[in-house]
């Protein structure tokens, strides 16, 4: 290794990632942030300290040795970085785009301290895309054992799940009830946030795995999480089917024709491919004037899908303000570049009938901040006498969604009180074999965290199934009080199989 | 139970019932296995097309099919039935979706099918003699070519009331009509079913109000996944809203707000109607080929007035 470096050798200034240009891109639905290119990568990958402390390691919910995978790029060795990317993310070209790394690694990182962070979400987008490109998959040495594993849910955490199943030697299956998988990824994110290519490139890299997608399969209704433990001969199942259930506002006028939910608007979009309507056949008329109500990423989609759709003017309107928005900062950042207006402290009252069952508007009321409320957030109070009407042909409500009912409804795992399937520190459910992540047992949260969900799950179900993996070193700490993963007490042993 | 027994979707058998109803079994072990009275699929006909949701008509769990009776009416259901032949697949179907009908213990039970809600309406049937209920079916239909399975439903039924509104076949009538025939022939009527367009539920919910007769309605409204995510399905209940992908399609019919349901079946009237024109005129234009080009068009515009033409809006479906 060269001289070690100080935080004043390194370039001062955070390396700029090309993006198309604001007025161009908010008629497109290509990618809005274009990469790096190698040059780029290089002198960001000089701005990395090498610290001892390595504190963007334990930011980051899967524990990427980003020092490691930036070295190797220092190096030049970009497949080298490939390969220690890999040893933890199966997804870099995913993560890489939709983390939201200011709160995870890039939050916590050295040079942060005084200049701007590692862009090391950005350097790992390029190894990753680099690896599409050169065709790189890491396919590890699999070993086959005679485990059979289901997974339900094709989404993030269902994805990482099925790699760390699959690389341990069992038969994997993926469940999806769309017609594609990808789950959220899918159906949710953009085209120009995180392209469909770079989705199902990194499903063929688990199909290289062995890993099987059954599409069009309604676990729960088509058969049962128990039949699948009963009847077809899986040793273990992992749930992560997301929290799709959207919420409405429950305000006057939310039921007329012209008001929905942020997810029927971006699946409409992403997966029905509304917006090459009329050559794909699911339409998503988007009106004139759009109101987005709510503050976070998914709210950040939907108004740029609108912009990008032809609407004339999209509002973002949110009862807090601008820093209590969960969005990560560089989606509302351009959303605002594209001309969306946000209204920030502004909460709906009703949606206004046109007479003919349609929209005609919004009205909505003035917020101020109060005292902090459960969340930490300063508590949004109206403001008396403030109510004003504003003209919208659209209402799109992101405003959060709750659990999907159909596990619930077909099965026997039990619930706790808002809906979401109950899951112990290990992941394990109330069935024996049966263990849950992701949003299905946490709420709504990120990519990455349902991919973290996805990954300690695999490493639960491994102990139950009693698989040792000497590709992979977990800290014993873990199993501590438990028996394969089950907790002793709480556990039906009944079913348990044992290699 | 076999995983590998999953589908290709292949259409096994057709029956053309009328110039706009047409019924598909489509081979799915799995999921006749699966299937139960009142529960649905969502079937896309190909890769660019749309998520439509249809009620399982019926389930042959020796055959390993499902069957679907299918109204042309709008783009994808027109488009369907002129593409979907015996050894054709689909591009998806998904299901079973929704709550199973509650086969309760009621005694006496009327079914009530209108148009093409007939075919939904037979599992039930099926499935309350099954239960050893006393089965009165009422099924409605426009005219006496439109009528079919009237002997698939006096197989499974202990009285079938046959109403059309000409009364080209059995008495003549609304729906509503027979219900009150049924009404009026017995005093101990524990509950009714009745699956149609909404208008025709709506008149169902109507007549039995009074007498206080239980009565369930399958609402079909517009959805795109059918598994709870995108909340275009949510009708309102007494003061609920509930999405009918997953908190039904089966409701109190009594307490079911259809005016706001129909409303909401609207939504996409227009560009629908965009679409199918756009469709008919290129489906058109490919017959046409070597034809006088001038002559073509004139044609395809005077088709196109034809088609145009709303079907009766008695068996007015949503979707497709």
């Amino acid at each position: 290794m060269a001289k070690k470096k100080t935080i004043r050798t390194i370039p001062q200034e955070r390396t700029p990632m090309r993006e198309q240009d604001p007025q161009a891109r908010a008629k497109n639905f290509e990618e809005v942030a274009c990469g790096y290119s190698p040059e780029d990568a290089q002198r960001e990958s000089e701005r990395c300290l090498m610290c001892p402390d390595e504190p963007c390691i334990s930011g980051c919910p899967v524990g990427i040795d980003i020092p490691g995978f930036i070295q190797k790029i220092n190096e030049k060795n970009l497949r080298g970085a490939y390969d220690i990317l890999t040893d933890t993310n199966l997804l870099p070209s995913i993560c890489g785009r939709v983390c939201p790394q200011e709160n995870q690694c890039e939050g916590v990182c050295t040079v942060g301290d005084s200049l701007e962070a590692v862009a090391i979400g950005r350097l790992e987008r390029f190894v990753g895309d680099t690896a599409i490109k050169e065709g790189w998959v890491n396919i590890p040495f699999i070993e086959p054992n005679r485990f059979k594993v289901g997974i339900v849910g094709s989404g993030p955490a269902g994805m990482a799940c099925a790699a760390d199943m699959a690389k341990a030697g069992c038969d994997v299956t993926v469940y999806e009830a769309f017609h594609q998988a990808g789950g959220v990824l899918k159906y949710g994110i953009p085209d120009f946030r995180l392209p469909n290519e770079v989705i199902d490139a990194e499903i063929n890299n688990l199909k290289k795995f062995g890993v099987k997608f059954e599409c069009n399969t309604l676990v729960g209704r088509l058969f049962t999480i128990e039949q699948m433990i009963d009847e077809m001969g899986f040793h273990a199942v992992f749930v992560g089917v997301g929290a799709g259930y959207p919420t409405m506002l429950n305000i006057p006028g939310d039921s007329l024709n012209g008001v929905l939910s942020a997810n029927e608007l971006l699946t409409r979009c992403n997966l029905m491919r509304a917006r090459d309507f009329p050559n794909f056949d699911t339409p998503l008329p988007i009106g004139r004037r759009v109101a987005v109500v709510g503050a976070g990423n998914t709210a950040m989609d939907a108004t740029r899908v609108s912009i990008r759709l032809g609407a004339e003017k999209v509002y973002c309107v949110y009862r807090r303000s601008r820093t209590e928005a969960p969005a990560r900062a560089e989606e509302v950042h351009h959303a605002e570049q594209e001309g969306v207006e946000f209204h920030w402290l502004t909460a709906p009252v009703a949606v206004l009938d046109d007479g003919k069952g349609s929209v005609r508007g919004m009205r909505c009321v003035r917020m101020e901040l109060g005292e902090p409320d459960d969340s930490g957030r300063r508590r949004p109070v109206p403001v008396a006498g403030s109510e004003f009407d504003f003209e919208a042909d659209l209402i799109v409500y992101a405003i959060g969604t709750n659990a999907n009912p159909i596990m619930g409804q077909t099965s026997k795992l039990k619930l706790n009180k808002w809906g979401y399937i109950g899951a112990d520190e290990n992941l394990a459910t109330s069935v024996a074999g049966v263990f849950a992540g992701g949003d299905i047992v946490t709420g709504a949260a990120t990519v990455i965290e349902a991919m973290g969900a996805g990954r300690k799950a695999a490493r639960s179900m491994k102990a139950y199934l009693g698989i040792r993996d000497s590709a992979l070193a977990y800290s014993q700490a873990d199993g501590a009080g438990t028996l394969f993963g089950i907790d002793t007490r709480e556990r039906n042993f009944a079913r348990v199989r044992i290699a | 139970m076999n995983a590998n027994a999953m589908s290709n979707f292949e259409i096994v058998a057709r029956e053309d019932f009328s110039d706009v109803t047409y019924l598909l079994e489509v081979r799915h072990p799995l999921m006749s296995k699966a299937a139960k009275p009142g529960q649905f699929v969502i079937v896309m006909l190909n890769e660019q097309g749309e998520r439509i949701p249809l009620t399982i008509a019926d389930f042959d769990r020796k055959k390993g099919t499902i069957t679907l009776v299918i109204q042309a009416v709008g783009k994808t259901t027109k488009q369907m039935q002129q593409e979907c032949k015996v050894g054709t697949v689909l591009y998806g179907m998904v299901g079973p979706m929704g709550i199973p009908s509650p086969i309760s213990h009621a005694k006496k039970v009327v079914c009530v099918g209108g148009g093409l809600g007939v075919a939904p309406i037979f599992p039930q049937a099926r499935g309350f003699k099954e239960a050893g209920a006393y089965v009165i079916a009422v099924l409605g239909f426009r005219n006496k070519d439109l009528v079919f399975w009237e002997e698939k439903f006096k197989g499974c039924c202990d009285e079938l009331i046959l109403c059309t509104n000409d009364g080209s076949a059995g008495m003549k009538g609304m729906i509503t009509d027979g219900i009150k025939v049924a009404m009026a022939g017995h005093s101990d009527i524990d509950e009714v079913v009745a699956i149609g367009p909404p208008v025709m539920m709506k008149a169902c919910a109507d007549a039995t109000r009074a007498a206080k007769i239980k009565t369930m309605v399958s609402v079909n409204p517009i959805m795109v996944d059918g598994t709870g995510m995108c909340g275009g399905c949510r009708v309102k209940v007494g003061d609920q809203v509930k999405f009918a992908c997953v908190d039904g399609p089966d409701f109190d019919g009594h307490l079911v707000d259809f005016d706001d349901l129909m409303l909401r079946l609207s939504r996409y009237t227009k560009v629908e109607k965009e679409a199918h024109e756009r469709w008919s005129e290129s489906c058109r234009m490919a017959k046409q080929v070597g034809a006088h080009a001038l002559d073509a068009l004139a044609r395809g515009r005077a088709g196109q007035a034809e088609l145009l033409e709303l079907p009766d809006p008695f068996e007015d479906a949503p979707g497709g």
